[in-house]
């Protein structure tokens, strides 16, 4: 072998090991993260995390119960307004529109699913914060909401339009109406792809920070209604972490364990049982 | 996309030709309105948005005008503000995170694409797209009590003893600055930047590589030389997705760049970042106009991640066009 191949043939070995190196660590850093967590965020977690409130500032204990329950509405609420929106609107694309309309609307969704979430939270603080006067969990959730649209919306149109025309032609054939046939056939054949996306849709606005600052603030006590401003886990998480307390770093740790364990949960389980078979789109 | 069925024309005419009646009857003509509503509410919330920000920062921009993006003055006390400091630091930032990210990612792509068996690159990726679902605040978390002090312990004497000369690298560090922010930026970029690449370079046909194998080159040679060039508008194209997720990335910066508007050379020396003053100041600014500088900084941010957006699904479609879609195994 001549001194130039074997050097070629070194040159490619090496590169392709790089490229492996480059990978592993990648990989790397999410079972970092998650060991991370777990070490430091795994002795605070305890029942007093998530039953009690937290204490006054200075005094050492409490927990969040407020901030997880806070979350937990602000989900609900952001689910009931993003994922019919986005269900509704994407069966109109797959199903009823021409391809002007669909451009126009998809064009709109995925500008949409660019904008910064922070940015996100400045145009519900303008739309619901400001008429109303003051911070609510609803414009919290309004703001999450709309984060939802455009993952949803494309996702349910990408699944319907993967269902079979023979499925289509089948049900035509005995006679049933269009919307019979999307409600009977199409949308039961594509219903585990869009659960998929609309359960990503969810993990992906549950750590949201951003678009809450200054829509659902936060709040020290329970929530006194919708009206009003919500402790949530991510904004916690952020207080808590940049606030010059020992015992709230440790509540943080703690909290970021929850908020991490909580999605990759929610991703593990779409992208493994319910989407097995599947291909799903990356938000 | 694919759908199955290229050869079959539409529903027959049987569907065409009933009677507006007998399909309002069966809810067609119902449906058709109601999901129509719904599509066109997000095409409204979108133009909503836009006009939201054009609106609410009108005092701002009448104001101050196109000085706005010049002036280094952020001075809520005098009712001074000037966008510059937040610019630069969002563009300093995000060039520090693209540096280190984009090679790693590329690489790692390389790996999935091309060497890894399926099953493995599929499994990688799996982890790639849980990575992608950490969220902002919890980078930041890391971000606070690892990079920082390792920034302050490792990185800084590291950098600065060898390379103390060059301005980027000189002064004290107090942990937080550009460079840590940029540091967590690249690893919360990674992840994006090697879902799209992977795909990219899969969607380049096997032809391309057997022909180069089969004139001799070795299997980098092919990669490097024949797959990545081919594959290299697509890779442009996650690249700048990248750069719209870092432009826009909030939370985790906030936490660890140190929030001084100031604009130093210094990569130790902290900043601030559009994303970050927003962040910030918006819950405590009193005054319509702090309020609306603010505001016509979303705006700016805005504009920024909508070119970039647009350009990156540009070069992805025109790169996995070409390709014709087939994804190699």
């Amino acid at each position: 072998m001549s001194g130039r191949l074997r050097w070629r043939k070194f040159v490619s070995n090496f590169m392709l090991t790089l490229t492996g190196v480059c990978a592993f660590v990648s990989v790397a850093v999410l079972f970092f993260i998650l060991g991370y967590l777990l070490f430091n965020g795994g002795t605070s977690v305890n029942w007093a995390f998530f039953t009690q409130l937290p204490k006054p500032v200075g005094e050492v204990g409490g927990g969040m119960a407020n901030a997880i329950v806070g979350s937990a509405k602000l989900l609900l609420a952001a689910s009931l307004f993003g994922v019919p929106v986005g269900f509704f609107g994407g069966i109109y694309l797959a199903e009823f529109s021409g391809t002007a309309v669909a451009s126009v609307v998809r064009y709109a969704a995925d500008l949409l699913n660019g904008v910064p979430s922070i940015v996100i939270g400045i145009f519900a603080y303008a739309l619901v914060v400001l008429p109303f006067k003051h911070f609510s969990t609803l414009a919290g959730a309004f703001a999450l909401g709309l984060m939802m649209i455009p993952i949803t919306l494309r996702s349910t149109e990408e699944f319907l339009g993967a269902v079979p025309r023979m499925l289509r032609e089948g049900a035509m054939a005995l006679g049933a109406s269009k919307w019979k046939t999307i409600k009977t056939v199409i949308v039961p054949a594509a219903y585990r792809g869009i659960l998929t996306a609309i359960l990503l849709a969810l993990a992906r606005v549950a750590g949201e920070t951003a678009p809450l600052l200054f829509t659902a603030f936060g709040n020290r006590f329970w929530s006194q209604g919708w009206g009003q401003p919500t402790a949530s886990l991510p904004v916690m998480i952020f207080t808590y972490a940049v606030a010059p307390y020992e015992d709230w770093h440790r509540q943080a740790w703690a909290a970021g364990l929850v908020l991490l364990g909580l999605i990759l949960i929610i991703n593990i389980l779409a992208r493994t049982i319910l989407s097995r078979g599947i291909a799903v789109p990356r938000g | 996309m694919a759908i199955a069925n290229p050869t079959i024309p539409s529903a027959g005419p049987a569907a065409g030709s009933r009677s507006f009646l007998s399909k309002l009857r069966d809810g067609d003509e119902i449906a058709r309105l109601i999901t129509f509503l719904f599509a066109a509410s997000v095409v409204l919330i979108t133009v909503l948005l836009v006009y939201e920000l054009w609106i609410n920062s009108a005092l701002a921009r009448h104001k101050f005008g196109l000085e706005f993006f010049v002036t280094q003055v952020w001075d809520p006390v005098m009712d001074q503000y000037g966008a510059l400091p937040f610019i630069y630091g969002t563009l300093v930032t995000s060039v520090v995170a693209l540096l280190l990210a984009v090679p790693l990612g590329i690489g790692a792509s390389i790996f999935l694409a091309e060497l890894a068996p399926a099953r493995v690159s599929d499994t990688l990726q799996f982890f790639i797209d849980l990575l992608a679902a950490v969220p902002s605040v919890i980078y930041g978390l890391l971000g606070v009590f690892i990079v920082v002090p390792l920034m302050r312990t490792v990185i800084y004497p590291a950098l600065n003893k060898p390379l103390g000369f060059l301005p980027f690298f000189k002064g004290p560090s107090y942990g937080v600055g550009f460079l840590t922010a940029g540091i967590v930026m690249a690893i919360m970029v990674i992840p994006y930047i090697i879902s799209v690449s992977r795909e990219v370079l899969l969607s380049v046909p096997r032809d391309q590589r057997e022909a180069a194998l089969a004139l001799g080159s070795t299997r980098w040679e092919s990669t490097w030389k024949v797959v990545v060039p081919f594959a290299k508008t697509g890779i442009m194209g996650s690249i700048f997705l990248a750069l719209a997720r870092a432009l826009g990335e909030t939370m985790a910066v906030t936490m660890v760049i140190g929030n001084t508007p100031k604009i130093s050379a210094s990569l130790f020396a902290t900043g601030y970042s559009i994303a970050a003053v927003i962040a910030n100041e918006f819950t405590e600014a009193t005054g319509d106009l702090y309020l609306q500088a603010l505001i016509e900084l979303g705006l700016v941010l805005f504009l920024l991640t909508f070119i970039l957006n647009g350009l990156a699904r540009l070069l992805i479609v025109v790169t996995t066009q070409k390709g014709s879609g087939v994804v190699n195994r």
